[in-house]
Protein backbone atom coordinates (compact mmCIF):
# COMPACT_ATOMS: atom_id res chain seq x y z
CA UNK A 1 0.00 0.00 0.00
CA UNK A 2 1.20 3.53 -1.21
CA UNK A 3 2.35 5.40 1.62
CA UNK A 4 0.69 9.14 2.62
CA UNK A 5 2.35 11.57 3.08
CA UNK A 6 0.13 14.71 3.37
CA UNK A 7 -3.91 14.09 4.75
CA UNK A 8 -6.02 16.85 4.58
CA UNK A 9 -10.16 16.07 5.31
CA UNK A 10 -12.96 18.81 4.98
CA UNK A 11 -10.32 21.89 4.95
CA UNK A 12 -12.14 24.91 5.48
CA UNK A 13 -10.76 28.28 4.90
CA UNK A 14 -11.92 31.98 5.68
CA UNK A 15 -10.47 35.63 5.53
CA UNK A 16 -13.42 37.19 7.81
CA UNK A 17 -16.72 36.39 5.90
CA UNK A 18 -15.04 35.63 2.52
CA UNK A 19 -14.97 31.66 2.13
CA UNK A 20 -11.74 30.77 -0.01
CA UNK A 21 -11.74 26.83 1.07
CA UNK A 22 -14.83 25.05 1.05
CA UNK A 23 -14.69 21.36 2.19
CA UNK A 24 -11.31 20.20 0.65
CA UNK A 25 -10.14 16.54 0.77
CA UNK A 26 -7.26 15.59 -0.71
CA UNK A 27 -4.51 12.70 0.32
CA UNK A 28 -0.94 12.98 -1.67
CA UNK A 29 0.48 9.99 -1.62
CA UNK A 30 4.44 8.71 -1.94
CA UNK A 31 5.76 9.89 -5.20
CA UNK A 32 2.86 11.32 -6.68
CA UNK A 33 3.34 14.55 -8.49
CA UNK A 34 -0.21 16.73 -8.18
CA UNK A 35 -1.03 19.91 -9.90
CA UNK A 36 -3.44 22.36 -8.89
CA UNK A 37 -5.36 24.75 -11.42
CA UNK A 38 -8.06 26.66 -11.51
CA UNK A 39 -8.99 30.59 -12.12
CA UNK A 40 -6.71 33.26 -10.16
CA UNK A 41 -8.34 33.69 -7.01
CA UNK A 42 -9.91 30.17 -6.67
CA UNK A 43 -7.92 29.86 -3.32
CA UNK A 44 -5.14 27.67 -5.31
CA UNK A 45 -2.09 29.33 -3.25
CA UNK A 46 -3.99 29.83 -0.30
CA UNK A 47 -4.47 26.09 -0.16
CA UNK A 48 -0.54 25.40 -0.57
CA UNK A 49 -0.19 27.82 2.37
CA UNK A 50 -2.69 25.72 4.57
CA UNK A 51 -0.35 22.52 3.95
CA UNK A 52 2.24 23.69 5.51
CA UNK A 53 1.04 26.13 8.25
CA UNK A 54 1.11 29.38 6.56
CA UNK A 55 -2.50 30.11 7.20
CA UNK A 56 -4.80 29.28 9.53
CA UNK A 57 -7.59 27.13 8.68
CA UNK A 58 -10.94 27.60 10.23
CA UNK A 59 -12.52 24.05 9.91
CA UNK A 60 -10.95 20.49 9.01
CA UNK A 61 -7.36 18.97 9.72
CA UNK A 62 -4.48 18.73 7.32
CA UNK A 63 -1.67 16.09 8.97
CA UNK A 64 1.93 15.34 7.65
CA UNK A 65 2.55 11.31 8.16
CA UNK A 66 -0.24 11.57 10.54
CA UNK A 67 1.23 14.58 12.33
CA UNK A 68 -1.23 17.82 12.55
CA UNK A 69 0.07 20.75 10.70
CA UNK A 70 -1.29 23.20 13.73
CA UNK A 71 -1.07 27.57 12.40
CA UNK A 72 1.27 28.62 15.04
CA UNK A 73 2.39 25.86 17.06
CA UNK A 74 6.00 25.20 18.19
CA UNK A 75 5.52 21.58 16.49
CA UNK A 76 5.22 23.40 12.90
CA UNK A 77 8.96 24.18 12.63
CA UNK A 78 9.74 19.94 13.04
CA UNK A 79 6.99 19.26 10.41
CA UNK A 80 8.07 22.28 8.09
CA UNK A 81 11.53 20.19 8.15
CA UNK A 82 9.81 17.42 6.06
CA UNK A 83 7.67 20.07 3.98
CA UNK A 84 9.75 21.53 1.03
CA UNK A 85 8.49 24.93 -0.43
CA UNK A 86 9.01 27.69 -3.34
CA UNK A 87 7.26 31.14 -3.37
CA UNK A 88 6.16 32.35 -7.21
CA UNK A 89 9.08 35.32 -6.05
CA UNK A 90 12.14 32.91 -5.42
CA UNK A 91 12.41 34.88 -1.58
CA UNK A 92 16.07 34.13 -1.54
CA UNK A 93 17.59 36.19 1.43
CA UNK A 94 19.39 39.04 -0.68
CA UNK A 95 22.04 39.00 2.04
CA UNK A 96 22.99 35.71 1.46
CA UNK A 97 25.38 34.20 -0.96
CA UNK A 98 23.04 31.52 -2.76
CA UNK A 99 25.04 28.76 -1.00
CA UNK A 100 24.70 30.51 2.87
CA UNK A 101 21.03 30.96 1.40
CA UNK A 102 20.97 26.91 0.72
CA UNK A 103 23.08 25.62 3.91
CA UNK A 104 20.82 27.94 6.18
CA UNK A 105 18.17 25.48 7.15
CA UNK A 106 20.46 22.38 7.27
CA UNK A 107 22.88 23.98 9.29
CA UNK A 108 20.75 25.79 11.63
CA UNK A 109 17.75 24.03 11.60
CA UNK A 110 18.25 20.56 11.12
CA UNK A 111 22.02 20.99 12.47
CA UNK A 112 23.60 18.88 9.85
CA UNK A 113 28.11 18.43 9.21
CA UNK A 114 28.76 21.73 7.45
CA UNK A 115 31.24 20.24 5.10
CA UNK A 116 28.47 17.75 4.20
CA UNK A 117 26.16 20.36 3.62
CA UNK A 118 28.61 21.79 1.13
CA UNK A 119 29.30 19.19 -0.44
CA UNK A 120 25.88 18.74 -1.29
CA UNK A 121 25.28 22.15 -1.96
CA UNK A 122 27.82 22.43 -5.29
CA UNK A 123 25.73 18.69 -6.16
CA UNK A 124 22.20 20.06 -5.90
CA UNK A 125 23.59 23.54 -7.86
CA UNK A 126 25.24 21.54 -10.34
CA UNK A 127 22.35 19.48 -11.05
CA UNK A 128 20.38 22.74 -11.43
CA UNK A 129 23.20 23.85 -14.19
CA UNK A 130 24.32 26.58 -11.20
CA UNK A 131 28.08 25.05 -10.86
CA UNK A 132 29.90 28.26 -10.26
CA UNK A 133 26.87 30.24 -8.98
CA UNK A 134 27.40 29.26 -5.23
CA UNK A 135 29.19 32.79 -3.99
CA UNK A 136 27.01 34.59 -6.29
CA UNK A 137 24.26 37.13 -4.20
CA UNK A 138 20.72 36.59 -5.59
CA UNK A 139 20.99 40.56 -7.29
CA UNK A 140 23.48 38.48 -9.81
CA UNK A 141 21.45 36.26 -10.45
CA UNK A 142 18.52 36.31 -13.39
CA UNK A 143 14.89 35.44 -12.62
CA UNK A 144 15.10 31.64 -13.29
CA UNK A 145 18.38 31.20 -11.52
CA UNK A 146 17.03 32.46 -8.91
CA UNK A 147 14.10 30.55 -8.83
CA UNK A 148 16.50 27.55 -9.98
CA UNK A 149 18.58 28.00 -6.45
CA UNK A 150 15.04 28.00 -4.46
CA UNK A 151 14.40 24.58 -5.44
CA UNK A 152 17.76 23.98 -4.32
CA UNK A 153 17.09 25.82 -1.20
CA UNK A 154 13.60 23.52 -0.49
CA UNK A 155 15.45 20.57 -1.67
CA UNK A 156 18.47 20.13 0.44
CA UNK A 157 16.31 19.54 3.69
CA UNK A 158 15.19 16.62 1.91
CA UNK A 159 11.24 16.69 2.24
CA UNK A 160 9.14 14.48 2.24
CA UNK A 161 6.98 17.07 -0.09
CA UNK A 162 7.93 20.04 -2.20
CA UNK A 163 4.71 22.71 -3.01
CA UNK A 164 5.44 24.98 -5.57
CA UNK A 165 3.40 28.23 -5.96
CA UNK A 166 3.21 29.32 -9.16
CA UNK A 167 6.77 29.21 -9.96
CA UNK A 168 7.06 30.57 -12.83
CA UNK A 169 4.32 33.58 -12.61
CA UNK A 170 7.45 35.84 -11.88
CA UNK A 171 9.77 35.04 -14.92
CA UNK A 172 10.31 36.06 -18.75
CA UNK A 173 8.90 33.34 -20.86
CA UNK A 174 12.51 33.04 -21.99
CA UNK A 175 13.30 31.66 -18.35
CA UNK A 176 9.98 29.51 -17.74
CA UNK A 177 11.58 26.47 -19.58
CA UNK A 178 15.01 26.04 -17.65
CA UNK A 179 12.44 26.26 -14.11
CA UNK A 180 10.53 23.76 -15.33
CA UNK A 181 13.04 21.14 -16.45
CA UNK A 182 14.28 20.87 -13.50
CA UNK A 183 10.63 20.49 -11.65
CA UNK A 184 10.39 17.61 -14.34
CA UNK A 185 13.86 16.10 -13.91
CA UNK A 186 12.49 15.66 -10.27
CA UNK A 187 9.11 14.30 -10.89
CA UNK A 188 11.32 11.78 -12.71
CA UNK A 189 13.36 11.41 -9.81
CA UNK A 190 10.22 10.13 -7.66
CA UNK A 191 10.07 13.83 -5.63
CA UNK A 192 6.44 13.72 -4.11
CA UNK A 193 5.46 17.40 -5.19
CA UNK A 194 2.27 19.15 -5.26
CA UNK A 195 2.14 22.27 -7.80
CA UNK A 196 0.26 24.99 -8.84
CA UNK A 197 0.76 26.28 -12.20
CA UNK A 198 -0.65 28.26 -14.92
CA UNK A 199 1.53 26.14 -17.87
CA UNK A 200 -1.20 23.68 -18.79
CA UNK A 201 1.19 21.92 -20.88
CA UNK A 202 3.48 21.79 -18.50
CA UNK A 203 0.77 20.37 -16.45
CA UNK A 204 -0.27 17.81 -18.91
CA UNK A 205 3.50 16.72 -18.87
CA UNK A 206 4.00 16.61 -14.90
CA UNK A 207 0.99 15.22 -12.77
CA UNK A 208 0.17 12.27 -12.45
CA UNK A 209 -3.57 13.55 -10.74
CA UNK A 210 -5.01 17.12 -11.69
CA UNK A 211 -7.17 18.77 -9.28
CA UNK A 212 -9.15 21.84 -10.91
CA UNK A 213 -10.42 24.17 -8.04
CA UNK A 214 -12.88 27.03 -8.47
CA UNK A 215 -14.67 28.89 -6.39
CA UNK A 216 -12.65 27.20 -3.13
CA UNK A 217 -13.99 23.74 -3.80
CA UNK A 218 -12.48 21.16 -5.82
CA UNK A 219 -14.91 20.57 -9.00
CA UNK A 220 -12.94 17.90 -11.17
CA UNK A 221 -9.68 15.44 -10.67
CA UNK A 222 -8.70 13.03 -12.77
CA UNK A 223 -5.15 12.14 -14.62
CA UNK A 224 -4.49 14.70 -17.13
CA UNK A 225 -5.30 12.66 -19.95
CA UNK A 226 -8.97 12.43 -18.26
CA UNK A 227 -8.76 16.24 -16.93
CA UNK A 228 -7.44 17.83 -20.40
CA UNK A 229 -8.65 15.51 -23.43
CA UNK A 230 -11.75 15.05 -21.68
CA UNK A 231 -13.51 17.16 -18.90
CA UNK A 232 -16.74 15.99 -17.07
CA UNK A 233 -17.44 19.38 -15.83
CA UNK A 234 -18.92 22.32 -17.54
CA UNK A 235 -16.34 24.51 -15.37
CA UNK A 236 -13.76 22.63 -16.44
CA UNK A 237 -14.63 23.30 -20.08
CA UNK A 238 -15.00 26.62 -19.65
CA UNK A 239 -11.77 27.17 -18.11
CA UNK A 240 -9.47 24.91 -20.43
CA UNK A 241 -11.03 26.97 -23.03
CA UNK A 242 -9.10 30.05 -22.07
CA UNK A 243 -6.21 28.73 -22.82
CA UNK A 244 -7.14 27.88 -26.64
CA UNK A 245 -6.96 30.83 -28.98
CA UNK A 246 -9.00 29.25 -31.91
CA UNK A 247 -12.50 30.25 -32.72
CA UNK B 1 42.04 86.93 17.42
CA UNK B 2 43.79 86.51 20.45
CA UNK B 3 46.08 82.89 19.64
CA UNK B 4 47.56 83.09 22.76
CA UNK B 5 43.92 82.99 24.44
CA UNK B 6 43.61 79.59 22.12
CA UNK B 7 46.93 78.08 23.12
CA UNK B 8 46.81 79.08 26.94
CA UNK B 9 43.12 77.61 27.51
CA UNK B 10 42.67 74.66 24.71
CA UNK B 11 43.54 71.96 27.09
CA UNK B 12 40.59 72.80 28.90
CA UNK B 13 38.56 71.84 25.89
CA UNK B 14 40.75 68.85 25.48
CA UNK B 15 39.44 67.52 28.75
CA UNK B 16 35.72 68.66 28.40
CA UNK B 17 35.75 66.67 24.75
CA UNK B 18 36.55 63.56 26.66
CA UNK B 19 33.92 63.96 29.05
CA UNK B 20 31.31 64.91 26.31
CA UNK B 21 32.72 61.84 24.26
CA UNK B 22 33.06 59.43 27.22
CA UNK B 23 28.97 60.48 28.32
CA UNK B 24 27.65 60.96 24.63
CA UNK B 25 29.25 57.27 23.95
CA UNK B 26 27.71 56.03 26.68
CA UNK B 27 24.47 57.76 26.46
CA UNK B 28 24.53 56.59 22.81
CA UNK B 29 25.63 52.58 23.67
CA UNK B 30 22.41 52.44 25.87
CA UNK B 31 20.04 54.63 23.69
CA UNK B 32 20.75 51.65 20.89
CA UNK B 33 20.11 48.49 23.93
CA UNK B 34 16.86 50.89 25.10
CA UNK B 35 15.88 51.36 21.61
CA UNK B 36 16.30 47.82 20.33
CA UNK B 37 14.16 46.42 23.02
CA UNK B 38 11.44 48.63 23.19
CA UNK B 39 11.57 48.10 19.02
CA UNK B 40 11.31 44.50 19.59
CA UNK B 41 7.96 44.41 21.98
CA UNK B 42 6.46 46.74 19.28
CA UNK B 43 7.54 44.41 16.49
CA UNK B 44 6.55 41.11 18.13
CA UNK B 45 3.34 43.22 19.41
CA UNK B 46 3.58 41.92 23.05
CA UNK B 47 0.81 42.76 24.97
CA UNK B 48 1.36 45.74 27.98
CA UNK B 49 5.09 46.08 26.93
CA UNK B 50 4.29 47.31 23.65
CA UNK B 51 1.84 50.11 25.51
CA UNK B 52 4.53 51.18 27.71
CA UNK B 53 7.29 51.44 25.16
CA UNK B 54 4.60 53.71 22.92
CA UNK B 55 3.85 56.29 26.08
CA UNK B 56 7.53 55.70 26.78
CA UNK B 57 8.14 57.07 22.91
CA UNK B 58 5.65 59.64 22.81
CA UNK B 59 6.66 60.80 26.53
CA UNK B 60 10.58 60.98 25.89
CA UNK B 61 10.29 62.78 21.84
CA UNK B 62 7.55 65.50 22.81
CA UNK B 63 9.70 66.38 25.46
CA UNK B 64 13.08 68.57 25.63
CA UNK B 65 16.27 67.43 26.81
CA UNK B 66 17.02 70.34 29.19
CA UNK B 67 13.36 69.69 30.51
CA UNK B 68 14.18 66.21 30.96
CA UNK B 69 17.55 66.82 32.48
CA UNK B 70 16.06 69.55 34.82
CA UNK B 71 13.62 66.91 36.07
CA UNK B 72 16.92 64.31 37.13
CA UNK B 73 18.95 67.16 38.48
CA UNK B 74 16.54 69.28 40.17
CA UNK B 75 13.23 67.22 40.35
CA UNK B 76 15.02 63.82 42.30
CA UNK B 77 16.49 65.69 44.72
CA UNK B 78 12.58 66.68 46.23
CA UNK B 79 11.87 62.81 46.08
CA UNK B 80 15.23 62.02 48.18
CA UNK B 81 17.17 60.48 44.76
CA UNK B 82 20.29 62.62 44.23
CA UNK B 83 22.21 61.91 41.07
CA UNK B 84 25.65 63.54 39.92
CA UNK B 85 25.43 65.53 37.00
CA UNK B 86 27.48 62.56 34.90
CA UNK B 87 24.47 60.32 36.08
CA UNK B 88 22.07 62.58 34.77
CA UNK B 89 23.57 63.41 31.36
CA UNK B 90 23.61 60.08 30.54
CA UNK B 91 20.34 59.29 31.71
CA UNK B 92 18.92 61.90 30.07
CA UNK B 93 20.40 61.00 27.07
CA UNK B 94 19.71 57.36 27.12
CA UNK B 95 15.79 58.11 27.97
CA UNK B 96 15.81 61.17 25.02
CA UNK B 97 17.81 58.37 22.29
CA UNK B 98 16.08 55.49 23.28
CA UNK B 99 12.53 56.54 21.49
CA UNK B 100 14.50 58.14 18.60
CA UNK B 101 16.76 54.75 18.14
CA UNK B 102 13.06 52.48 19.08
CA UNK B 103 11.80 54.65 16.01
CA UNK B 104 14.61 53.65 13.47
CA UNK B 105 15.08 50.36 14.80
CA UNK B 106 11.49 49.25 14.01
CA UNK B 107 11.23 50.84 10.93
CA UNK B 108 14.24 48.74 9.95
CA UNK B 109 12.42 45.69 11.22
CA UNK B 110 9.47 46.52 9.41
CA UNK B 111 10.83 47.22 5.73
CA UNK B 112 11.17 43.14 6.02
CA UNK B 113 8.69 41.77 3.32
CA UNK B 114 6.88 39.34 5.04
CA UNK B 115 7.21 37.18 1.92
CA UNK B 116 11.02 36.86 2.79
CA UNK B 117 10.08 35.66 6.64
CA UNK B 118 7.11 33.47 5.30
CA UNK B 119 10.06 31.77 3.42
CA UNK B 120 12.52 31.62 6.56
CA UNK B 121 9.36 29.95 8.49
CA UNK B 122 8.90 27.32 5.42
CA UNK B 123 12.35 26.40 5.59
CA UNK B 124 11.91 25.25 9.51
CA UNK B 125 13.89 28.16 11.31
CA UNK B 126 12.20 28.99 14.90
CA UNK B 127 11.46 32.65 15.49
CA UNK B 128 14.54 33.57 17.02
CA UNK B 129 16.15 32.05 14.10
CA UNK B 130 14.39 34.10 11.82
CA UNK B 131 15.09 37.49 13.77
CA UNK B 132 19.16 36.99 13.85
CA UNK B 133 19.93 35.20 10.53
CA UNK B 134 17.14 36.97 8.38
CA UNK B 135 15.15 40.10 9.67
CA UNK B 136 18.01 41.75 11.95
CA UNK B 137 20.82 41.72 9.56
CA UNK B 138 18.73 43.53 6.78
CA UNK B 139 16.99 45.55 9.22
CA UNK B 140 19.94 46.66 10.64
CA UNK B 141 21.41 47.75 7.03
CA UNK B 142 17.91 49.98 6.51
CA UNK B 143 17.99 50.98 9.78
CA UNK B 144 21.60 52.39 9.75
CA UNK B 145 20.88 55.83 7.77
CA UNK B 146 18.37 56.71 10.65
CA UNK B 147 19.97 55.27 13.20
CA UNK B 148 23.15 57.08 11.81
CA UNK B 149 21.31 60.30 12.26
CA UNK B 150 20.77 59.94 15.57
CA UNK B 151 23.76 59.03 16.37
CA UNK B 152 25.16 62.35 15.19
CA UNK B 153 21.89 64.30 16.79
CA UNK B 154 22.49 62.96 20.37
CA UNK B 155 26.42 63.76 20.27
CA UNK B 156 25.31 67.37 19.39
CA UNK B 157 22.44 67.15 22.22
CA UNK B 158 25.23 66.63 24.82
CA UNK B 159 25.90 70.30 24.70
CA UNK B 160 22.57 71.15 27.10
CA UNK B 161 24.51 68.83 29.43
CA UNK B 162 25.93 72.64 30.80
CA UNK B 163 22.59 72.97 32.19
CA UNK B 164 22.99 70.42 35.15
CA UNK B 165 26.82 71.12 35.84
CA UNK B 166 28.05 69.23 33.55
CA UNK B 167 31.81 70.55 32.55
CA UNK B 168 31.28 69.33 28.90
CA UNK B 169 32.88 71.91 25.54
CA UNK B 170 29.62 74.60 26.10
CA UNK B 171 30.39 74.83 30.07
CA UNK B 172 33.88 75.52 28.88
CA UNK B 173 33.17 77.69 26.41
CA UNK B 174 29.93 79.37 28.88
CA UNK B 175 32.69 79.94 31.47
CA UNK B 176 35.78 81.32 29.04
CA UNK B 177 33.24 84.01 27.61
CA UNK B 178 31.63 84.90 30.88
CA UNK B 179 35.40 85.38 32.67
CA UNK B 180 37.80 86.42 29.61
CA UNK B 181 35.02 88.34 27.43
CA UNK B 182 36.69 86.22 24.86
CA UNK B 183 33.49 85.46 22.58
CA UNK B 184 35.13 84.61 19.26
CA UNK B 185 38.23 82.66 20.52
CA UNK B 186 35.75 80.58 22.59
CA UNK B 187 33.46 79.72 20.45
CA UNK B 188 35.88 79.02 17.51
CA UNK B 189 37.59 76.53 19.69
CA UNK B 190 33.81 74.77 20.40
CA UNK B 191 33.16 74.67 16.81
CA UNK B 192 36.35 73.14 15.79
CA UNK B 193 36.11 70.80 18.81
CA UNK B 194 32.77 69.53 18.15
CA UNK B 195 33.48 69.39 14.50
CA UNK B 196 36.91 66.97 15.89
CA UNK B 197 34.66 64.86 17.27
CA UNK B 198 31.55 64.61 14.69
CA UNK B 199 33.34 64.26 11.56
CA UNK B 200 34.84 61.23 11.92
CA UNK B 201 31.86 59.42 13.52
CA UNK B 202 29.44 60.82 10.70
CA UNK B 203 32.66 59.38 8.23
CA UNK B 204 32.04 55.94 10.37
CA UNK B 205 28.61 56.05 10.00
CA UNK B 206 28.57 56.35 6.39
CA UNK B 207 30.94 53.74 5.76
CA UNK B 208 29.10 51.62 8.21
CA UNK B 209 25.90 52.11 6.07
CA UNK B 210 27.97 51.00 2.43
CA UNK B 211 29.03 47.94 4.09
CA UNK B 212 25.16 46.84 5.10
CA UNK B 213 24.08 47.48 2.38
CA UNK B 214 26.30 44.97 0.56
CA UNK B 215 24.36 42.40 -1.38
CA UNK B 216 21.94 44.34 -2.57
CA UNK B 217 19.82 44.38 1.18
Amino acid sequence: MAETIIEVKNLHKQFGDNVILKDISISVEKGEVIVLIGPSGCGKSTFLRCLNGLEPIQGGSVTLHGEPVLYGKKSLTKIRQHIGMVFQSYDLFPHMTIAQNIALAPLKVQKRDKKEVEEETLKLLDRVGLAGKADSYPNELSGGQKQRAAIVRSLIIHPDIILLDEITAALDPEMVHEVLKVVLDLAKSGTTMMIVTHEMAFAKAVADRVIFLDGGEIVEEGTPDEFFDAPKTERAKQFLKTFTYSD
Amino acid sequence: MDLTFITQHYPLYVKAAVLTVVTGTIGIVLSAIVGLICALTRYYKIPVLRTITVIYTELSRNTPLIVQLFFLYFGLPKAGIVLSSEACGIIGLTFLGGSYMSESILSGFQSIKKAQIESAESLGLTRGQIMRYVVFPRAAAAAMPAVSANIIFLLKETSVFSAVALADLMYIAKDLIGMYSSTTESLLMLVIAYLIIILPISLLCSVLERRLRRGGA
